[in-house]
C-alpha cells in the first residue's frame, strides 16, 4: 500500500476515547462511519465546557452568558460556511439533521415553486431522506417524480439522466456521494443540466461533507444539505446551505420564537435570514460542539483526509478481493468513490455476516441502508458495508478480512468444513 | 492484551447451516387451504407459507422466501416439526419456541431439533429473524380456525 498520507493516524486515534473500547473481548474496529462517526475528545470537551461555563439562551439575553453563548453559536456558521466554500455565513441554517434540511427545502421552497404538472428529477441512488420529502411535495402539488438510474458499474447513467431533464423540470435533487455504492456524482455536470432549463438543484452532501474538499460555488448547486454527526460532531445538528438570496425569497418553515420580527394578532413579520428558519431555541450546545468538529477537520485538512481514505479504500478493495465468493458494488476506480465499500458474500446473508464479524469486535452495517430503490436496482435484498474515517487503519481492514474468511468457513459446505 | 476467541458457535449450529443450505419443504403446495406471508421490513427477511389443514390437522406445509440463515432455517425446521400435528399441538410448539427465544426458557421436549435455535436468544437483534416463520404459521392457523374457513 502507498502511504502518501500526511495524517498521523496514531495521534488521531489517541484523540478518540471510544477507540479504546473492548467489544466482545476484542479491540473495537469501527467501520460504520457512514452511519455515524465517533467523536474526538475536543468535541466531547466542547459540550461539557459549554454547559459548565457558557449555558444561556441565545439572541435574546443582555447578560454576559447570553452574549457569550450567542457569539459561540453564531461563530459556527462561519466555520460551516468555510467547510463547504460558501461565501456568506448567513446562508447557513442549522437544523436537526440532513433529513430536516431537505424537508425544510421541500416545504419552504417547494410549496412556493412546485405546481401541478411540474417534474422533480431524483436518482435511484438516493437515501430515503432525499426521496420521501419529494414524494410528499409531489402529492401536495400534483407534481411528478422522475428517476435517473445507475449503470452496472455504479455510476449515474448521465445519458438517461439528461433525457429526463426538460422544460417541466423544476427541481433536481441528487446525492453527492452514495451511502451504498460510494459513488461520487458529477454535480457540476448535473448543475449544467439544471441551469439549461432553469431548474433548481439540491445536493444531499451527508456522505461527502465528511470526506471531500468542498466548494459549493464550483459545484453550482442551489441547496446543499449535510449533517454534523457523520463528520465527528454531535447528533442533533444538520446544516442547510442555500445560494445567496434564496433564503430571503422563501417563506418560513416552522413558526415560533426566534424566527419573527414583529408579531401582531393576525400576522407577523419575519426575522432576517438565517434566523427566519430557526424557530424556537436551537440545539445550542451541539452546534457549538459541531464547531469543534469543524475545527478538528480543518486542522487535519480535507485534502489529507481524502488522501488517507482513498488509500484505505484501495487497500480494502485489494484485501477484500481475496475473500472467496465476495462481490463488490460500486465503481472500480477509487477516484470515483468515497471511503466506503459495499459487498456481499455468496454463501452468507448480510445479517449473518454482520453478526459473525461483530464477534471479532468489527462494526459494519448490514441492511438496505435506507436505499430500497437502489437495492431493487442492484437486485439484492441487502448488502454489507464497511465505511472508513480518519482514524481507521489498514490493520483494521485486515481484522475485517480475517473475520470474513471465518464467515466463509462457517457457511461452507460440510465437506469443506471438515477439511478446514 | 489477550484476544478473546470469537463466540458465535452457539448461534451457528451445524443443523442451522444445514437447513439454510438445504431447506426442507421449500416450494409451494398445489392447492393450499391456507396461505400466509410475513416480512421483517428492517432486515428484509420474508417467508411465504402454504398450509394444508384438514379436520384440524396440518397435513402438508411448504415455504418460500429469502433472508438470513436464522430466518430460513427456522422456517425449514418448523415445516418438519409441525407436519402431521393438530392445530393446537402446532400452537404449543410455537409457544415453546417463543418461550425459548424470548424468555430464555429451556427448550421444551416437543420442539425437537428446533432446540438448535436456542443460541439465538443470546443475540436479541436476531430473535425476530427466528420468530418470523412462527408468526406466519400462527397467522395461517388462525385462518384455519376462523369460521369462514370451516
Amino acid at each position: 500500500m502507498t502511504t502518501a498520507t500526511a495524517l498521523d493516524i496514531t495521534a488521531i486515534r489517541a484523540d478518540f476515547p471510544i477507540l479504546g473500547e473492548i467489544v466482545n473481548g476484542r479491540p473495537l474496529v469501527y467501520l460504520d462511519n457512514a452511519a455515524t462517526t465517533q467523536k474526538p475528545r475536543a468535541v466531547i470537551d466542547a459540550l461539557v465546557r459549554y454547559y459548565e461555563t457558557t449555558n444561556a439562551n441565545i439572541h435574546r439575553g443582555i447578560h454576559a452568558l447570553a452574549v457569550r453563548a450567542t457569539a459561540q453559536y453564531e461563530g459556527v456558521r462561519a466555520k460551516a460556511a468555510a467547510h463547504i466554500g460558501a461565501p456568506r455565513p448567513e446562508d447557513i441554517v442549522f437544523t436537526r439533521n440532513a433529513t430536516e434540511s431537505i424537508n425544510l427545502v421541500a416545504r419552504a421552497w417547494g410549496d412556493q415553486h412546485i405546481h401541478a404538472g411540474d417534474e422533480i428529477v431524483l436518482t435511484v441512488m438516493e437515501h430515503h431522506s432525499n426521496i420521501v420529502p419529494w414524494q410528499l411535495l409531489a402529492r401536495r402539488k400534483g407534481a411528478h417524480l422522475r428517476y435517473a438510474t445507475v449503470t452496472d458499474d455504479g455510476h449515474l447513467d448521465l445519458d438517461q439522466f439528461r433525457s429526463l431533464v426538460g422544460p417541466r423540470t423544476k427541481l433536481i435533487a441528487v446525492v453527492h456521494a452514495s451511502n451504498v455504492l460510494g459513488t461520487i456524482n458529477p454535480i457540476a455536470e448535473i448543475a449544467t443540466m439544471a441551469r439549461a432549463f432553469g431548474a433548481t438543484l439540491l445536493v444531499d452532501g451527508a456522505q461527502s461533507a465528511p470526506h471531500l474538499p468542498l466548494d459549493v460555488q464550483a459545484l453550482g448547486c442551489d441547496f446543499f444539505a449535510f449533517s454534523s454527526h457523520k463528520m465527528l460532531g454531535p447528533t442533533g445538528v444538520g446544516v442547510l446551505w442555500a445560494r445567496p438570496g434564496l433564503l430571503e425569497s422563501m417563506d418560513p418553515f416552522m413558526g415560533g420564537g426566534e424566527m419573527i420580527s414583529i408579531v401582531k394578532p393576525d400576522a407577523s413579520t419575519w426575522a432576517d435570514v438565517p434566523h427566519k428558519f430557526e424557530a424556537g431555541t436551537p440545539n445550542i450546545a451541539d452546534v457549538i460542539a459541531f464547531g469543534a468538529a469543524l475545527d478538528y477537520l480543518a486542522g487535519l485538512g480535507m485534502d489529507a483526509i481524502r488522501a488517507h481514505e482513498m488509500n484505505l479504500t484501495a487497500y480494502a478493495l485489494d484485501r477484500l478481493r481475496t475473500v472467496p465468493g465476495l462481490k463488490f458494488h460500486g465503481p472500480a476506480n477509487v477516484e470515483d468513490r468515497s471511503g466506503l465499500v459495499s459487498f456481499e458474500l455468496e454463501s452468507a446473508h448480510p445479517h449473518d455476516v454482520s453478526t459473525i464479524v461483530d464477534a471479532y469486535g468489527v462494526a459494519i452495517r448490514a441492511g438496505h441502508h435506507c436505499a430500497q430503490l437502489l437495492m431493487r436496482r442492484l437486485a439484492v435484498p441487502a448488502t454489507n458495508r464497511a465505511s472508513f474515517s480518519i482514524y481507521n487503519t489498514p490493520g483494521e481492514v485486515d481484522v475485517l478480512v480475517e473475520a470474513l474468511n471465518h464467515v466463509v468457513e462457517v457457511f461452507s459446505d460440510g465437506d469443506r468444513r471438515a477439511a478446514v | 492484551m489477550a484476544i478473546a476467541e470469537p463466540q458465535f458457535d452457539d448461534l451457528y449450529r451445524e443443523v442451522i447451516i444445514d437447513h439454510f443450505r438445504k431447506p426442507r419443504n421449500r416450494g409451494t403446495l398445489p392447492a393450499p387451504t391456507q396461505h400466509a406471508e410475513g416480512m421483517n421490513p428492517v432486515c428484509g427477511d420474508e417467508i411465504m407459507l402454504d398450509l394444508d389443514v384438514a379436520s384440524g390437522t396440518i397435513t402438508a406445509l411448504a415455504f418460500t422466501g429469502q433472508g438470513c440463515s436464522i430466518s430460513q432455517s427456522s422456517a425449514s425446521m418448523m415445516t418438519e416439526r409441525v407436519a402431521g400435528r393438530t392445530i393446537s399441538e402446532a400452537e404449543q410448539i410455537a409457544d415453546a419456541v417463543s418461550a425459548m427465544l424470548v424468555d430464555g426458557a429451556d427448550p421444551a421436549a416437543e420442539i425437537g431439533h428446533l432446540e438448535a435455535l436456542q443460541g439465538v436468544a443470546k443475540f436479541p437483534v436476531r430473535v425476530k429473524c427466528a420468530l418470523l416463520a412462527w408468526k406466519v404459521l400462527r397467522e395461517g392457523l388462525d385462518q384455519a380456525k376462523s369460521p369462514a374457513a370451516v
